[in-house]
């Protein structure tokens, strides 16, 4: 057989087969990449095609893959045949539990002192309330696929629904934020269940093709229900938050000037801050709680076990429809927030991309973990956000993360998938208990 | 009626893109059993790559459209099912026995990967190509000045598609890979105990899958005059609900799954709103899932413990 293969230097050791590899690899990426990238096509002013060569950047690459492999062969056979467990040895899974357990409210008291740090660096805090903004939809999602195990790939329709409710209350209504936020997360939790309902009786990856399909649906009918929607244009002039009815501007009745202080802009965007603070420490503290009540158990026995489920006698329908209303419903919140603090929404800030990010965050954050799903929020939104120029890699190394996961660290990074309770040993039981008629 | 027979020329047309993408979908959930998510940009990195042979041969100064048509189908082929073969083995193979969702999280990484690569390398604009084939022929023209066209374009794409099936479905049930393949559709196990080379059987399967989206890409380029890094997204959920509305696992489903998607989503735009045309396609899929998992053609499946 003279298919060439990656990887078979596995047995046979030696610097020969590890060259013979590396070159085979290297072969392969000269040809998938010599046209890819190798030629540049662009649409010149006049409609015309016109190309340019860029042969320095293929030969880069190849060597890239090149030197890759051959690292990827010496670390294979370093650490021998790769094994979840062989990977982090005892002494580092120690260190990631205390780390864990210090991290976390270190985080929180670092994330609660930002606004004060950072108080002059208007940026900075901007950028805090958008990561904040992922956390809390990662925690939302995290309920649906790290807790139940349900795909579900058009989470950006609930977060639509909620900003186009809190959008088109206020601006037809006059109705306050306060009024609007629990609205917005009830309508997105409606419809959790209304497309739900139907759906969940479908396989894992069904679903997941169904709910894309939806969240497309919404997307669409948005930009072309004009009427209501404002269509492309979006909706414009959202109402800012107010404090419980006490507006955040240079009013004479403004929070500033009934405390007597000096008004700045600044106000608004901690308040903000804490606001979405506050939601996203919610999200966290419900979907804790629900971990503990029979129905978060049953959510983390149908990820672990659809089948088995059902023969104890588990409803799953319902199962799975609480979990996709809750994880809905923080997902409508966040919506509502992003309308206010935007002012502004339009179809175009609820794409198939979004719902990928999300994702991408719960993934690499480990499903089912808090803390983990919070920190790649932090590094995936606020790391980007860091390098602006290559803001177009962001999708790129977000893929290629999410597939080394999945081949190396399943369960995420610092994340644990394992169930929250479950048998530590097997009891020796009296044969006297065992017997027949007694069940 | 005429404008019948026009849409019904149309959708045919755009059924057997939509059929050749399905059956890379089909092919690949019935032997490995997971939805090559990143199927749809593989027929979008076949556009790109038929755009760029096409694109070199034609400065070279080659100017007989056959030869540059012929070379460019292979090229294409041969370079877009490397890509295949490359994604099975980097995203999809290590994942065989790992937990349930992890090919399909695996898949839909690589799609990202393979969608903003595109973007990074060829720039995020729509890069339209002169038409190649032009002319055609009016079949009939009625009293009031209508006239139903069969372009040239629409001739060589319905013909390139069948015999692309003619060979691929003696490829499945006359020759050794064909029945290597059923075999691994049927029980892997067995399969490889009985001397089947399961990897290499599922290796081929993205190859031919891939081969046969770049077919797809480049006749979409032909026959649309246009490729951008987004255009695997819509077809590929398209062609997908195609394979499913076929019976997911059947080949033939898919072909007969592609048309009718084609056909609905041509006569949707046609008599009702070409804005739902996607919300058309996409709610088939929806309505599909729910009350007719099997598909058309498909078997029901049992689900294993």
């Amino acid at each position: 057989m003279k298919t060439p293969s990656i990887n078979t230097a596995k047995t046979a050791s030696g610097i020969p087969a590890l060259l013979k590899t590396a070159c085979v690899n290297a072969l392969i990426a000269l040809v998938l990449f010599s046209l890819m990238v190798g030629v540049r096509t662009e649409a010149g002013s006049d409609g015309q095609l016109t190309y340019w060569t860029r042969f320095g950047d293929v030969a880069s690459l190849v060597a890239a893959v090149f030197g890759g492999s051959i690292v990827l062969e010496l670390l294979k056979q370093w650490i021998g045949p790769t094994g979840a467990e062989k990977l982090v040895p005892p002494a580092v899974q120690s260190g990631m539990s205390f780390l864990g357990r210090y991290l976390a409210p270190a985080l929180l008291i670092f994330t609660l002192l930002v606004p004060v740090i950072f108080y002059d660096q208007r940026y900075i805090l901007d950028l805090a309330i958008l990561v904040l903004t992922y956390v809390m939809l990662g925690w939302g999602l995290n309920v649906v696929v790290g807790l139940a195990g349900l795909l579900d790939l058009g989470y950006v329709a609930f977060y639509a629904v909620g900003a186009y409710s809190y959008a088109l209350l206020a601006t037809n209504f006059g109705w306050s934020f306060w009024i609007c936020l629990p609205l917005a997360g009830v309508l997105a939790a409606f419809w959790g269940v209304l497309l739900g309902f139907p759906v969940l009786r479908l396989r894992g990856d069904y679903l997941a093709i169904v709910t894309l399909a939806f969240g497309e649906i919404i997307r669409l009918v948005i930009i072309n229900w004009q009427d209501l929607t404002g269509g492309p244009n979006g909706v414009s002039s959202i109402p800012r938050p107010s404090f419980f009815g006490i507006p955040l501007d240079n009013s004479d009745n403004g929070l500033a000037a009934r405390l007597g202080i000096e008004y700045s802009p600044t106000h608004r965007i901690v308040f903000l801050f804490y606001l979405i603070l506050a939601l996203a420490l919610l999200t966290n503290w419900v979907t804790i709680r629900l971990r503990r009540l029979p129905i978060g158990r049953a959510w983390e026995a149908l990820r672990e076990d659809e089948v088995a489920c059902r023969a104890l006698g588990i409803n799953t329908t319902t199962t799975k429809l609480t979990a996709f209303a809750t994880g809905a419903m923080f997902g409508g919140f966040a919506g509502a927030f992003f309308a206010t603090r935007q002012g502004f929404i339009s179809p175009e800030s609820f794409t198939f991309q979004e719902s990928a990010l999300v994702l991408a965050i719960v993934v690499l954050g480990g499903m089912g973990s808090q803390l983990g799903v919070a920190l790649s929020a932090l590094a995936m939104i606020g790391g980007f956000e860091l390098f602006r120029s290559l803001e177009s890699y962001r999708m790129l190394v977000f893929g290629m993360a999410m597939v080394l996961i999945m081949i190396w660290r399943p369960r995420g990074l610092i994340g644990h998938r394992a169930p929250t309770v479950y048998l530590t040993k097997a009891h020796a039981i009296s044969s006297d208990l065992v017997k027949e008629g007694h069940g | 009626m005429d404008y019948f027979a026009q849409q019904l020329i149309n959708g045919l047309v755009l059924g057997s893109i939509y059929g050749l993408i399905a059956i890379g979908y089909t092919m690949v959930y019935g032997i490995v059993g997971m939805i090559n998510f990143a199927h749809g940009d593989v027929f979008m990195i076949g556009g790109f790559i038929a755009l760029i042979t096409f694109l070199l041969l034609v400065s070279t100064g080659l100017t007989a459209v056959p030869v540059i048509l012929l070379i460019v189908i292979l090229v294409s082929m041969a370079v877009t099912a490397l890509y295949g073969w490359t994604i099975e083995r980097i995203a999809y193979r290590p994942l065989r026995h790992s937990f349930r969702l992890a090919p399909m999280l695996s898949a839909i990484g690589m799609s990202f990967v393979l969608t903003n690569y595109s973007q990074v390398a060829q720039g995020a604009r729509v890069k339209p190509v002169p038409p190649v084939i032009t002319g055609g022929y009016t079949l009939h023209e009625s009293a009031d000045g209508f006239v139903i066209q069969l372009s040239n374009i629409q001739i060589v794409v319905v013909i390139t598609t069948i015999v692309l099936l003619a060979i691929f479905t003696w490829l499945v049930s006359r020759t050794r890979l064909g029945r290597d393949m059923r075999a691994c559709e049927q029980d892997q196990t067995m399969a490889a105990l009985l001397g089947v080379n399961v990897d290499r059987t599922i290796s081929m399967t993205f190859v031919i899958g891939a081969a046969l989206a770049a077919v797809a890409g480049l006749m979409y380029l032909l026959y649309y005059g246009l490729v951008d890094f987004f255009m695997g997204f819509v077809a590929g959920i398209k062609a997908f609900t195609a394979a499913v509305l076929g019976g997911i696992g059947s080949l033939p489903g898919a072909m007969l799954g592609g048309l009718a998607i084609g056909l609905i989503e041509t006569f949707w735009s046609a008599y009702f709103s070409v804005e739902y045309k996607d919300v058309a396609a996409f709610s088939i899929l929806i309505v599909v899932l729910i009350f007719m998992p099997t598909g058309l053609l498909g078997r029901p499946e049992v689900e294993k413990v």
